[in-house]
This record gives C-alpha cells, sequence and structure tokens, in this order.
C-alpha cells in the first residue's frame, strides 16, 4: 500500500473508536509531558544552581599567591615544589601573564588594607578591598540599594551592610531583626566618607648613581631602594550598600567595604607586601599579595590552577565542591529520568493494550482484508500506521504540556518567590 | 448454439486442475479430513458448483482454491500456479490478482462506506486514487448501486450488500471468481438477482465462476457443471445441458 493511502485508512480507523484511542493517545502525552517535565526540571535546577554559583564567584575564581610568602609552614606542596629560589614575585608582569593563560577571562590583584574610615567625624577602621568592575554582575550585589560603581576609576564607595549599621550606629543587638538595606542605604547613598591611609611613593634618588654598573642589576636596584610613606586622605561618595556578603570565601579578613579597583590601584596604598619586596616597591612596581583569577568556565579550574602552579606560585580553589556538585546532579538526573521513563514505559504499555484490543476486535476485518488480497506486509503496516499515529500526536501533546507544564512551575516558583520577597528566578 | 465464439475457445484451456488433494485437520487426538484426496480439473470459462451437506468439505476446497488455505498434501494449481509452492506474499498477491470472492456473509468492512469498500482491493494494488475512484463507482455502476455510493453496508439490505460484494470481488478483473453460498442469508428473489449477474459475469466477461452451495435447485438451474462431495470426496460430477435459462437467453439473443 503507498503512504498517502496508509495513513489516510490508519487516520480513518482511528475515527472509528474515537474515545478509546483518544484516551490511549492521552495516556502518552501525560506519559511525555511527565519525561519532558522531570527533565526539564533538573536541567532547570542546574542550570540555576550553576549561574548561581559561577555568580557567586567561588568556583570560577583562583586565588593566587606567592611561594615567597609563608614559607616553611610544612605543607606537602612546598615540600615537593620549586625551591625558594625558582618561586616569583606576584607582581604586575606574573598577572598579565596569567590574564594570558587560555580559558582565564581575568586576572585582577586583590588590594586590602585595614585602614580609618571618617564619617560625620567619627573614625571606624575595617578592611577595605577593592573589586573590578566585573564583579557587578556577583551575586552580592542583587539584592543591593544604590548602584554600582560609575566608573573604575570613580571616587565611590560600596558599604557591606554590617559596616552600614556601624556608620549609623545601628548595630542590632545579637538575635534581634536586622534593619532592612532599604532603611540603612536612604541616609548613607549620596553622603560622603573620608578615607585616610598610607600612601607609598617612591623616594627621590638621594644616593649618587652608579658608574659603570649595569644599572638593571638586582645589587644596584636594593642599594638604591628607598620610598616614603606619606598619610593621605581621599573622599569617597556612598554610591551602594550590599545586602549579602560578597566575601564569605575568604572567612575572618573579609572587607566589609569596597572600592573600585582602578581607583585603588591608583592610591599606591602602602600594603603589607611592600615591606618585604622593597626593592621593587621602590621602583613603583606593585607587588601584589595575591590574585584572583577568574576562569571563563568552572569545569576548566583544575587546568588553569595546574598552569599557574606551573609558573610557580599556590593556588587555591573550592573545585571539589563543585566536583561533587556535579555528582549529586548526575544522580538527581538519573532520578528523574528514572520516573520520567516509567511514566512513558506505562503509556507504551497503553499503545500495546489498544493495539491488541483494536487486533482481537478486528479480526473478522484482517481475514476480510486478507481475502480479498492485502499481504500479511500490509497488514502490519496498517496497525503500526495506526500506532505510529496515536504516539507522535501523544508525543507533540506531551512536549507542549511538558513545556506548559514548565510554565506553570516558573511562574508558579515566582509567584512564590516574590511573596517571600525574593527577586524572581528566569530559566 | 454457436460454436467458435472466444469464450468457448478459452474453455479448452484448464483454469483450475487439483491432484490428489488433501486438507487435514488435527482436533485433539481426532484426524480430521476436510479434504481428502480430490482430482478434478475446472476449464477456463466454467461454472462449476460444489454441491454437499455441510461438512462435506466443500468450503475447504474453495478456501484451497482460493489460496486462503494451505493443502496438507497433494497439489491445486490454478492458472499455471502451483498454489502449495507459493510464499505468503506470492499468495496474496495471487488473491489480489487472480481471484475474486464473494462470501455468505457478504464480509464488507462495516465502517467503510461501499465505494471505499469496492476500492479497497486496489489499495492493495496501488493503484492511483483518481483511477481506484473511477473503476469503483463503474464496478457499483454495473451491479446497480451508484446511488449508494456513499452508503455504509449496514444501511443496505442483504441484497444490496451482496451485490457491493460482487462489485468488490471484480474490481481487479480476476480470471476466477469464487462464491461461498452467495445465496445463503438472502431470500429467494434476491438470491436470484445475485445469481443472474455470476452468470452474466461467466457469460459476458468470461470469468470462470466456482460456487459452492448446498441448494441443489440453484445449481440446476445456473452450473454447468455439478461436483458432489462428501466427507471430503468427490462423489459425483456431472455435467448440466443447456438449462431452460440458457436456452431462453440464447432465443432471445438470435
Amino acid at each position: 500500500m503507498k503512504i498517502p493511502d496508509l495513513t489516510e485508512l490508519a487516520l480513518r480507523n482511528l475515527r472509528e473508536s474515537v474515545l478509546r484511542n483518544s484516551l490511549t493517545t492521552l495516556g502518552i502525552s501525560v506519559g511525555v509531558a511527565s519525561l519532558v517535565a522531570m527533565l526539564s526540571l533538573g536541567t532547570g535546577l542546574q542550570q540555576l544552581l550553576s549561574r548561581r554559583l559561577a555568580k557567586s564567584g567561588l568556583f570560577d575564581t583562583v586565588l593566587v599567591s606567592s611561594r615567597r610568602d609563608l614559607r616553611g609552614m610544612g605543607r606537602e606542596e612546598e615540600r615537593k615544589g620549586p625551591t625558594p629560589g625558582e618561586s616569583r614575585v606576584l607582581n604586575e608582569p606574573a598577572r598579565q601573564e596569567m590574564e594570558r593563560l587560555p580559558n582565564v577571562s581575568e586576572a585582577y590583584p586583590d588590594i586590602r588594607f585595614v585602614t580609618e574610615l571618617r564619617y560625620e567625624d567619627k573614625p571606624h577602621l575595617t578592611m577595605i578591598s577593592a573589586l573590578p568592575l566585573s564583579a557587578k554582575s556577583n551575586d552580592a550585589f542583587d539584592g543591593m540599594q544604590g548602584n554600582f560603581f560609575s566608573s573604575d576609576l570613580a571616587a565611590e564607595v560600596i558599604l557591606q551592610k554590617s559596616f552600614a549599621e556601624e556608620l549609623l550606629g545601628k548595630t542590632p543587638p545579637l538575635g534581634a531583626a536586622d534593619p532592612s538595606v532599604g532603611e540603612l542605604a536612604k541616609p548613607l547613598l549620596g553622603r560622603e566618607l573620608t578615607m585616610r591611609y598610607a600612601q607609598r611613593q617612591s623616594a627621590p634618588a638621594t644616593h649618587p648613581p652608579l658608574r659603570g654598573n649595569d644599572a638593571t642589576s638586582a645589587d644596584a636596584s636594593v642599594e638604591g631602594a628607598a620610598y616614603s610613606v606619606v598619610s593621605r586622605e581621599q573622599k569617597l561618595r556612598i554610591v551602594g550598600v550590599s545586602d549579602l556578603d560578597p566575601e564569605t570565601m575568604r572567612g575572618p579578613t573579609r572587607a566589609k567595604v569596597f572600592l573600585p579597583l582602578g581607583l585603588a590601584e591608583s592610591l599606591h596604598v602602602m600594603q603589607p607586601t611592600d615591606l618585604r619586596e622593597i626593592s621593587q616597591a621602590a621602583a613603583d612596581q606593585p607587588v601584589y599579595s595575591s590574585v584572583s583569577v577568574r576562569v571563563k568556565n568552572p569545569a576548566q579550574v583544575q587546568l588553569v590552577e595546574d598552569a599557574i602552579k606551573k609558573m610557580g606560585f599556590n593556588t587555591f580553589s573550592i573545585l571539589d565542591a563543585s566536583n561533587s556538585l556535579r555528582q549529586v546532579f548526575r544522580v538527581l538526573y538519573a532520578f528523574l529520568g528514572i520516573f520520567g521513563s516509567l511514566a512513558l514505559t506505562v503509556a507504551s504499555i497503553g499503545i500495546v493494550n489498544t493495539l491488541v484490543m483494536a487486533i482481537l476486535e478486528r479480526r473478522r476485518e484482517i481475514g476480510i482484508m486478507k481475502a480479498i488480497g492485502a499481504s500479511d506486509g500490509d497488514i502490519r503496516k496498517l496497525f503500526f500506521a495506526e500506532a505510529g499515529a496515536m504516539g507522535i500526536l501523544g508525543g507533540v501533546v506531551g512536549v507542549a504540556l511538558g513545556w506548559a507544564i514548565g510554565q506553570i512551575i516558573n511562574f508558579g516558583t515566582n509567584l512564590w518567590l516574590k511573596s517571600q520577597s525574593l527577586p524572581p528566578e528566569h530559566c | 448454439m454457436t460454436t467458435a465464439s472466444p469464450v468457448s475457445l478459452a474453455r479448452t484451456a484448464v483454469a483450475i486442475r487439483s491432484e490428489s488433494l488433501c486438507r487435514h485437520y488435527r482436533m485433539g487426538e481426532t484426524l480430521i479430513r476436510a479434504v481428502d484426496g480430490i482430482s478434478l480439473e475446472v476449464r477456463s470459462g466454467d461454472f462449476v458448483a460444489l454441491l454437499g451437506s455441510s461438512g462435506s468439505g466443500k468450503s475447504s476446497v474453495l478456501n484451497l482454491i482460493a489460496g486462503l488455505d494451505r493443502p496438507t498434501s497433494g497439489s491445486v494449481v490454478v492458472q499455471d500456479r502451483d498454489l502449495a509452492k507459493l510464499s505468503r506474499e506470492e499468495l496474496a498477491k495471487y488473491r489480489l490478482h487472480v481471484v475474486g470472492m464473494v462470501f455468505q456473509s457478504f464480509n464488507l468492512i462495516a465502517s467503510m462506506t461501499l465505494a471505499e469498500n469496492v476500492e479497497l482491493p486496489l489499495r492493495f494494488a496501488e493503484v492511483d486514487r483518481n483511477k481506484r475512484q473511477e473503476l469503483a463507482s463503474a464496478a457499483l455502476e454495473r451491479v446497480g448501486l451508484r446511488s449508494r455510493i456513499n452508503h455504509r453496508p449496514s444501511e443496505l439490505s442483504g441484497g444490496e450488500q451482496q451485490r457491493a460484494a460482487l462489485a468488490r470481488a471484480l474490481i481487479n478483473r480476476p480470471q476466477l471468481l469464487l462464491a461461498d453460498e452467495p445465496t445463503g442469508n438472502l431470500d429467494s428473489h434476491t438470491g436470484t438477482e445475485i445469481m443472474n449477474m455470476l452468470r452474466e459475469f461467466n457469460q459476458e466477461l468470461g470469468m470462470t465462476v466456482v460456487m459452492v452451495t448446498h441448494e441443489r435447485v440453484l445449481a440446476e438451474r445456473y452450473a454447468k457443471r455439478m461436483i458432489f462431495l462428501a466427507d471430503g470426496k468427490l462423489i459425483d460430477d456431472r455435467t448440466n445441458g443447456p438449462t431452460i435459462d440458457d436456452l431462453h437467453i440464447q432465443g432471445g439473443q438470435s
């Protein structure tokens, strides 16, 4: 039989017992829909979490520090690693080299220092840290009041909620409800802070120039190394108050006040490393205590870490945590897949049942068709076409239904999130 | 009677030949010999009636000739095809192109209109839709059902259903028309109508007709040859002289 004929005949046969066939088709739809909904739920959850994690910067950041620091703490890596002579200074050329590594999106120095901030003539001592503009996408700034830095060099500052409380003298007693960020931000946004800090300045060359010697030789530079530290003030405008803590990863050394990175670099604030690396600091070559390297994709963290280690630095990342997270998702996937497939299996049994019933019921019709010249193949094709039509229709309706279920879940979730005064999620 | 017509020339060829044809069934411990060593020859263009009481094996013989069943032993050769040697696929083709069948219970498909029922064999033969519709309405016209073309079988009388079944049997222009008690479910008037049609096909289209019946009167009136079966064996085989009707028709024609 020709295919159009076959299709026509199959469809008209399906129309003959509309109720039974539509129920079977509905069964398939529900099975497909549950499979689609479950798998998309799993995929959605994974995407949501990986995006959250990517935004949190926890899983795509490698912290790099120099091996020259903190030696002799007996860590395995140090015993096996290169000797101190081979280890390198973590300075600007090293940072640029890291930025050029494959899969690295950026490498920025961690500039952090403890200094005094004056607000309404009251001094507050706190840890200040510099943030690159790319930190704007960080999750921690989702619930922020006000704006992110307008430019990399702007004299602007973002406060962490607890520091804002401190400035306003509103630090709640332990166990009491926190005041909301909005409440805290209102009196602070647009106001000015004065930051007092120690600036490192290259000293004028007071020593006599060494004639006949290579000016760039290490000895010469050490001999001439000198810089002065000058107390400075910088006015900063408060542009934002952040609810969450962008530096959870750093534990006790986390900062509560944030500056734009470009501004922080231009200030030449005295860093602890300046004392250890006198020759470099004197030449006005910044030496960083640590550099944050952001990797394009969390999956490539290990590669980048290895490459940086080869350069002669120490690295730190939360790679293992992300690995176990992937494991969890694999299990969740399998779980949802199994349940979805069960539904699909039930639906398939439904088709088989309907067809077996149809065959038994239509034995006579099959007999007639064979008597007038239908081959076994014709009959088989006819029944398969009927099953296929139900399957295709059920599948299409099922996918649509699954999509609709996904939309409903999305809508419901967002409604619920809204009722919990949380920002909506978009998948 | 004219002797040199094309029909009478064709009669010399053998349409069906069976040799020691057997069909045995096993029901539990007992062996049922439905067909038990039947040898016969039917010439092209003949009109044969298979007669016998129920259980005599006449329907079994018809099914073997139709290729709906396979012999246990012996052979049945139709139009030079040894049916026992054909594959299932070849048998289906044989049923489609060589044989047309009508049954006591009409066997039309209830969910289809007359036109669809009649054109069903053409679907299996992969004939184009337009050609199919043309042939189906011509066939229904021939049996006088032009006006009922879009009716379903349940909306028709028994005689009309059997006429539709005849149209379906004719649609592929088979050389052989097999009829299994075609008048069994009909009153005598409509039965006569159907029998007249069978004779018309036999005489005008030159089709070989083999009809199973237990009504001897009908057989005597329409068939040219009567084969009597009992217990699966051939017990009598006689040729009818020109029937009264034959003479009447020929008289009318000349």
